[in-house]
């Protein structure tokens, strides 16, 4: 995200000021970088360098689903630790945030799904809920540890007769910037992959991606969007917001 | 003798593809690390764009990723990790499997060390070829087990939760983030002594390109090793 668009976005937090210090002074740096010949020319981000680099990741892709244990649990950790304040992390500012009517809400199914029929918050909140203590980990370095509770994907999956031999299920986003991003379908059956309702006992918060966001362990935070309206089964690879922006896809942790 | 006699091999094929490839891979791996840990530094400083790998240029980035740099130094990241992870698989099975690191890096006796360091400072430590004294000992050793430190803390970093088991001894995720800076920190010390000492000595450089070594040129213990 940009200083400008930031500025512009408004809604900037003290910690978002310190941040963005630290970001100015970064750029003066950058100024120097017109001498260097890796910045001067910019092969990361156009050109044969950066297909390479992009093939190279979705070769990593592989890798990781190689890695990936479906059976293998996160560690979890006591409620003590559970943070209290929640870190904010999205593309646009807090004044951003969208206000989405949980009783109009609906959660749309596409795809390879045989009952297509719109689920209802309310139908969400009746299925078996379940939740865990674990550690939160961004792509931009840090983690959290907090506690959410929800649906686990497997179960509405299975209700709604998902085909979960297909490769990918996707997720669309009413927010801003229309988010979207997709999982493989092992992590997505993973048993602590789950349709998240509540952060510490209690309904998310706006912010955070009410009335409904993906929570999961095995994975990055932007591979667990916020403000989920619809999700789609494909063997079609679907991509996402910051994927398709040169972010890795697999994600996981 | 005929000229193939006057020159002896120095360093094997093994030892010098994997130098080259840990010199390529490790200053990518350091300058696009450093672009990453600028996303969130762990401490009250930044690295100096200029002087980092990945963010191409400012405008680039935001056009093309959206970001201040960081996707592009992700995708530098987890491309240069298969070169240094590689050839260090590679060059420590051939360390153990040749008598490599039983020949050249050990025994290191720390008196041989200290004595090492004074007559380096008294400016009498005399390097021949094809030898190495206890403190270059040291120091490659040294090196080679950073690296290795490196990609157990980077597979962490990569993998907390599928490489959970050998996060624990560094503390886990978090833990395992101060690591790898001061892991880093500890090869860019490294790699600072290292092109110092060759700019002193620059006979040791041709060799670690072509292997190959002057006979004349090359410490008698050390053509007993070769036989």
């Amino acid at each position: 995200m940009t200083i400008e668009k930031q500025l512009r976005d408004g809604g900037l937090s003290k910690s978002d000021v310190a941040n963005l210090q630290r970001r100015v002074f970064l750029k003066r740096g950058l100024s120097l970088s017109a001498l260097t010949l890796l910045s001067g020319c910019d092969i990361t981000n156009t050109g044969p360098v950066d297909g390479l680099l992009r093939l190279i990741s979705r070769m990593n892709d592989g890798v990781q689903a190689t890695l990936f244990r479906s059976h293998k649990l996160a560690r979890t950790f006591p409620e003590s630790m559970v943070a209290k304040e929640f870190r904010f992390n999205a593309q646009y500012g807090a004044d951003r945030i969208p206000i989405i009517n949980p009783a109009t809400w609906r959660l749309e199914l596409t795809g390879a799904i045989a009952d297509k029929r719109p689920w209802t918050l309310e139908q969400l909140q009746a299925m078996p809920q379940s939740s865990y203590v674990a550690r939160h980990v961004c792509v931009e370095g840090w983690s959290m540890i907090g506690k959410w509770g929800g649906v686990p994907l497997r179960a509405l999956l299975e209700k709604v007769g998902a085909d979960t031999r297909a490769k990918y299920v996707m997720f669309r986003c009413e927010d801003p910037i229309n988010y979207s991003s997709s999982i493989d379908m092992a992590s997505a059956l993973h048993p602590q992959t789950i349709l998240c309702l509540t952060y510490a006992d209690r309904p998310i918060e706006p912010k955070f991606g009410a009335p409904m966001r993906l929570k999961m362990t095995t994975k990055l935070g932007f591979k667990q969007p916020k403000f989920i309206t619809s999700i789609h089964v494909t063997n079609d690879y679907p991509g996402g917001y910051w994927e398709d922006l040169g972010y890795n896809w697999f994600g996981g942790v | 003798m005929n000229a193939k006699n006057d020159t002896v091999i120095l360093h094997t094929r093994v030892v010098r593809y994997a130098h080259w490839c840990w010199a390529l891979g490790v200053i990518i791996l350091i300058g696009s690390g450093w672009q990453i840990y600028n996303q969130e530094p762990l401490f009250g400083f930044g690295f100096p764009s200029w002087l980092t790998i990945g963010l191409g240029s400012w405008e680039g980035a935001e056009r093309v990723h959206n970001d201040i740099g960081l996707a592009g130094a992700l995708l530098w990241h987890f491309a240069a990790m298969w070169l240094l992870f590689i050839s260090l698989v590679v060059y420590v099975i051939y360390g153990f499997a040749s008598g490599h690191f039983r020949r050249h890096f050990t025994p290191i006796w720390p008196r041989q060390i200290l004595s090492d360091i004074t007559d380096f400072l008294r400016g009498r430590l005399d390097h021949r070829l094809g030898t190495r004294n206890a403190v270059q000992k040291l120091l490659y050793t040294g090196a080679v087990l950073l690296m290795i430190l490196m990609v157990w803390s980077g597979l962490v970093l990569w993998k907390p939760v599928q490489f959970e088991e050998i996060g624990v001894p560094l503390g886990d995720y978090e833990g395992a983030r101060y690591i790898h800076f001061f892991g880093m920190t500890g090869i860019v010390l490294f790699i600072i002594v290292h092109i110092a000492l060759t700019a002193l000595v620059p006979k040791v450089l041709p060799p670690m390109i072509t292997g190959k070594a002057p006979r004349s040129a090359v410490a008698p213990e050390a053509l007993e090793q070769q036989s």
